[in-house]
């Protein structure tokens, strides 16, 4: 027998990373920017928060940590693709590839050691947990309901109206790339911290891309990130519960179900807005597109 | 009209010796003029001349480098559009302004510093399009209004900051007739109230109607400022263009055999924002000129798309002197005589990136022969570009300049005429003239003319209905992607013309 | 003020220029990093860019720089393709390890017969595998509009998977004493991919490079269909308008990228690495990512930006040997080198200019 409750437990401890680091990029995409660099952002928070947390013994000040390493490694992203115009895609993933390297690097001295323990919060969950919970409705105020999520999603949907308008086009994407850093940051720290308890290189294993995905999947709203990052943690749970319980089917294969997981959702939701007049896409107008305003 | 009389006190705006360049170019130049209260002030030049640069300077959004502004009598230096805004200048543009993924409301909170809750903002816009005759509903999406509802959104969201100054730029471009006279309306009942109104337009028949007093400006300088009411539309326009224009020539042709058949073409809407055509169905003769008219958005791009072969159609749609191209794409097409010109030059009708060069092998690789087995003859098309840019006297120092160097009128004459000297038997294209100063647009209509005289036939889709009237033999309407039947233009009134199209587009009478 | 103006030409030697500020940038914070790690940046440096060619053990590095260069400019060669139309095949890597797997597989059902037909079937089998793996992201983004960014990313973890699937089942070496792992190629002649001049590190799979690099040159500047494929890149609606289709486009770059990556794994697996293991794929498909940026997208760029980043392995393995170099030192310089172009590609597009005060 399978404890209902139990697996929801385990799907919400599996869905975090992927929904802070989605989280944060659906805020870079709403404001206009794509930024392929999540899985670099989070493999940086996992070490930064691993390292912070092991010298501090708190891992409290790991979160925090992670949170500013996150964000600190997407400014070379932001410099590039907000000042010098760079291409969004190339940049994002030389910012992936920089990550992954930057962490293995400095990760060397971290490896073999444990995390420190983490008391849990209320229901037993961890405080993390909550705390990406409450960042959905967060989120969705901010962007639905707030003026300078209002002023955000205007330089998302149309730069050039938006500086006609005088709103400062770069600010506002630099502060969405620097948030959207700390939040994949604090998801990659997640991983290191309170689900695997120790650093191993390359440990994000395509997290990263999967918040991508599961963006597009959401069609650029917070709700529907919390619904994509459930559905991802689902089939993973799903697929640790029956290795475990030594189905016939290699691990190896077994282990291969999240990722196709979210090709299928991409494929069905990608359809959707392709087909459905009615449905048509959310995506942000100026998405991914270059400003460069002529003064 | 009694309007502007006490001219000393009542400037609202003055701009002395205003000045601004940019690497290469002189914009503006020791311009100097005043708005009063409520007058219409019409700011008056051809593409290029010096006009957004200017009013772009008062709202904002570029500084000028010399001379000086006063609002209300007090310096006007404001740092940047919200400045601007706080002073009291509110602006109507002509592009780029409006988000579409957002509600009305939002969309008008974006152009507020401090707007109201969201309830007490609705309830707000709701009570100025009742005053004004502005319909408007606040919980809409911006994507889904018409041109006319969404340059209501922007009047609305410059009336609620209740501005003594209101820049229009070019606000009719995008109007039916009937919705211009409209708008005049409410302009006229703003003014009456007290607001300046600055009105940028090249459009010299309805200055001449609606407004007060006109400054006109010509290479960034101001050329003169007079009432242009005193004024016909031909000193106007000489004022505009410095010289007279040398009137078209469309003697000399006479109409043929049936070249170009589309039957029942109907398609559906390309995206969300795309419109459907509807059982559109033309003939089109050797030596004729067809004009097609119609407000944007109505299915122009489609159509022409259709026409190109972007855009495939069901058998027996389009047919080119009794073959059928409808399941042919563009290089089918061409290479069967049906050629084309979009709208778009700049990424649609030409690479920017790519040199002149490069961009005669877009289309001309099949019939001009630079495209062998696959392999592409480079000399041929240098040559080929060559060609282009001396019969079509394309301003450029070479085949090799890159497309997006170009102004937009040399462009549009390289891009027209690169088609031109493939003689297509049909030609069809999207807005010909768009943007482009009067010189350019004068010689790309006359190589229109010019090849219909030489037997082929010419589709000319436009929004500008002069033009439409100076070229076409016959004339049709798109509206919601339906074609209207052909009438003979000749005869044909701008107020019949507007009905064609579509009336006021539900656009309710503002009360006086 | 400084101020940015739009370019409308670009000098020919930009081009140039700019990927060498890139390298030099990379070596000087390189150098800043390695002395903020306590290493001796010059010697660091030196050990990375200089001794692989000329230092003591040059003679054993030297014939490395071939062998690794050969799948780093091949897969670049299709990637560039791909990225100069605005395709964005991320998943090489992915469909280097497939293309690994079909390719071997051929090998392992002949074993143990001899002929020469083995070798080629295993190339083209490499390559349709490789092929195949790129067209699954190419057919799902043209029928279903899903981004071949994302799939064909994913489709990297599935494959590693499949490897790994492979390595520890249907393809573990029977006589291997239950070892992870297949039979070893380079020990079944008509499978092997050997060193065709000793000494020099030439396989068949250098041939296909140069071939590729010959081969895509001519794609791109001589063919109609190169110059569609950069009026794509450049300009989507000017493309469908010369008569381009969006899709047959997308179907050409994946599948053409995903056939020449498929190609590299082979000649990896049935060379240099032998057999097909867990760790199959060691990441050149990500590396030729930056070896296509580096090269600028032009051939002969990819030519040259392949060698250097071979250098870049040797010379980190060599750092690991000699200086206790961590081993991921390689990937942040390989990050940086792409961070520092991009930077300076702003130079391509405009130049900088003093504030005009009239």
């Amino acid at each position: 027998m399978i404890d209902p409750v139990a697996l929801f437990v385990l799907l919400l401890s599996a869905s975090t990373p992927i929904l802070f680091a989605a989280l944060g990029e659906l805020v870079v995409e709403r404001a206009g920017v794509l930024n392929l660099g999540v899985e670099g952002m989070m493999i940086t928070g996992a070490l930064a928060g691993f390292a912070a947390a092991y010298h501090t013994g708190n891992p409290f000040v790991g979160f925090a940590a992670a949170a500013l390493g996150g964000a600190l490694i997407a400014m070379p992203f932001a410099a590039l693709t907000q000042f010098l115009l760079s291409n969004q895609v190339a940049s994002g993933l030389a910012l992936t590839l920089f990550g992954l390297g930057l962490a293995a690097l400095f990760g060397k001295p971290m490896e073999g050691v444990k995390a420190p323990a983490m008391a849990a919060g209320p229901l037993g969950l961890n405080w993390i947990v909550w705390l990406g919970l409450l960042m959905v409705p967060a989120i969705w105020w901010f962007l639905n309901r707030s003026r300078t999520g209002l002023v955000l999603r205007g330089v998302g949907e149309n730069h050039d109206a938006a500086h006609a308008l005088g709103y400062d086009v770069r600010r506002v994407r630099i502060a969405a790339i620097a948030f959207g850093g700390a939040m994949a940051g604090i998801g990659g720290a997640f991983i290191s911290i309170a689900t695997v308890l120790q650093w191993t290189e390359g440990m994000t294993a395509g997290a990263g891309w999967i918040a991508l995905a599961i963006v597009v999947f959401s069609n650029w709203t917070a709700p529907g990130v919390l619904a994509g990052a459930w559905l991802f943690g689902g089939v993973t749970v799903l697929q640790l519960r029956l290795q475990a319980a030594g189905v016939r089917v290699p691990v190896q294969l077994l282990s291969m179900a999240p990722y196709l997981a979210t090709i299928i959702v991409l494929v069905a939701i990608s359809a959707r807005q392709k087909f459905s007049r009615r449905a048509g896409t959310a995506a942000p107008g100026s998405l991914g597109q270059d400003f460069h305003a002529l003064r | 009209m009694t309007k502007g009389t006490n001219l000393t006190d009542a400037a609202v705006f003055r701009a002395q010796g205003i000045g601004k360049s940019y690497p290469g170019v002189r914009a503006n130049d020791d311009v100097s003029f005043s708005v009063e209260a409520g007058e219409i002030h019409a700011l008056l030049g051809e593409n290029g001349a010096g006009k957004s640069t200017l009013v772009k300077m008062i709202y904002g959004l570029v500084r000028p480098d010399d001379g000086e502004m006063t609002l209300n009598g007090q310096p006007h230096q404001p740092a940047d559009p919200r400045a601007a805004r706080a002073a009291g200048v509110a602006m109507v543009f002509q592009h780029f302004s409006l988000f579409d993924a957002l509600t009305v409301a939002e969309n008008i909170a974006l152009g507020m510093e401090n707007p109201p809750h969201r309830h007490a903002l609705s309830a707000r816009i709701a009570q100025v399009s009742q005053d004004f005759g502005l319909p408007l509903n606040p919980a809409r999406r911006v994507v889904t209004l018409s041109a006319g509802e969404r340059q209501r959104v922007e009047i609305i969201r410059c009336l609620l900051q209740n501005p003594r100054l209101l820049i229009m730029d070019e606000p009719t471009s995008v109007l039916t007739p009937q919705e211009a006279e409209l708008l005049f309306a409410t302009l006229r009942k703003l003014a009456d109230g007290g607001t300046a109104i600055l009105y940028i337009s090249h459009k010299l028949d309805e200055i001449r109607a609606h407004c007060d007093r006109a400054t006109i400006l010509r290479h960034g300088r101001v050329v003169d400022s007079c009432d242009p009411r005193a004024h016909s539309a031909r000193t106007l326009a000489a004022m505009m263009v410095g010289g007279e224009m040398r009137p078209i020539d469309r003697s000399g042709r006479r109409t043929g055999e049936v070249l170009l058949q589309v039957r029942a073409l109907s398609q559906p809407a390309p995206t969300a924002e795309g419109t459907a055509l509807k059982g559109v169905t033309l003939t089109l003769r050797a030596g004729e000129i067809l004009g097609i008219g119609g407000v944007a958005g109505n299915g122009q791009d489609e159509l022409l798309a259709a026409l190109s072969g972007e855009v495939r159609s069901a058998p027996g749609t389009v047919l080119l002197e009794g073959a059928d191209l409808s399941r042919l794409g563009p290089e089918g097409r061409r290479v069967a005589g049906l050629l084309a010109a979009p709208e778009d030059r700049l990424g649609h009708a030409a690479v920017p990136d790519f040199s002149l060069t490069d961009n005669t092998l877009l289309t001309a690789g099949a019939r001009k022969g630079l495209v062998r087995k696959g392999l592409i003859d480079r000399p041929a098309a240098r040559a080929y570009a060559a060609d282009v840019i001396r019969a079509f006297d394309v301003r450029t120092p070479g085949p090799g300049t890159t497309a997006k160097a170009l102004s937009g009128g040399n462009l549009q004459k390289f891009v027209i005429g690169r088609e031109v000297m493939q003689t297509p038997r049909v030609l069809a294209v999207n807005q010909p003239t768009w943007g482009v100063d009067a010189g350019a647009a004068a010689a790309v209509r006359q190589s229109l003319l010019d090849l219909a005289r030489s037997g082929a036939g010419v589709i000319v889709i436009s929004q500008d209905l002069d033009e439409l009237l100076e070229l076409s033999d016959r004339f049709c309407a798109l509206n919601e992607g339906r074609l209207s039947d052909p009438v003979t233009t000749e005869g044909l009134t701008l107020d019949r013309i507007g009905l064609m199209l579509g009336g006021a587009h539900g656009m309710e009478v503002a009360h006086p | 003020m400084i101020r940015l103006v739009p370019r409308t030409e670009t000098p020919a030697l930009l081009q140039v220029a700019i990927p060498l500020l890139a390298v030099l940038a990379t070596m000087l914070a390189g150098g800043i990093l390695f002395g903020v790690m306590g290493y001796d940046p010059v010697a660091a440096i030196k050990t990375i860019f200089w001794d692989p060619l000329f230092g003591p053990a040059a003679s054993y590095s030297r014939p490395q720089l071939l062998v690794k260069a050969a799948p780093l400019i091949l897969i670049a060669s299709g990637l560039a393709v791909g990225f100069r139309a605005g395709i964005w095949n991320i998943g090489a890597e992915g469909q280097y390890i497939v293309g690994a797997i079909t390719g071997a597989a051929v090998a392992l059902a002949a074993y143990p017969a001899q002929g020469m037909w083995i070798f080629p079937a295993m190339v083209v089998a490499g390559a349709a595998g490789g092929w195949a793996w790129g067209m699954v992201p190419a057919l799902l983004r043209n029928w279903f509009g899903a981004s071949e960014i994302l799939v064909s990313l994913m489709l990297v973890y599935v494959a590693q998977r499949i490897a790994a699937w492979m390595a520890f089942g249907p393809m573990k070496n029977p006589e291997g004493f239950g070892f992870p792992g297949s039979r070893n190629l380079q020990q079944y002649p008509p499978a092997s991919n050997p060193e065709l001049v000793a000494g020099t590190g030439a396989h068949w799979g250098v041939v296909a490079a140069a071939a590729a690099v010959l081969a895509t040159w001519f794609l791109m500047s001589r063919h109609i269909r190169g110059f569609h494929l950069r009026a794509a890149g450049l300009a989507p609606r000017a493309a469908r308008f010369a008569g381009v289709r969006p899709e047959t486009l997308v179907a050409f770059c994946l599948g053409l990228s995903g056939a020449l990556a498929g190609m590299a794994g082979l000649f990896e697996v049935a060379g240099p690495a032998g057999q097909i293991t867990d760790k199959v794929g060691v990441g050149y498909g990500f590396t030729a990512i930056i070896v296509a940026f580096l090269g600028r997208l032009h051939p002969v760029g990819i030519l040259l930006a392949g060698l250097l980043l071979a250098l870049t392995y040797i010379g980190g393995e060599l750092a690991q040997l000699t200086m206790n170099l961590p081993a991921a030192t390689v990937q942040v310089f390989q990050g940086m080198l792409l961070f520092f172009l991009l930077g300076f590609d702003l130079l391509t597009r405009y130049r900088i200019a003093r504030r005009i005060t009239a």
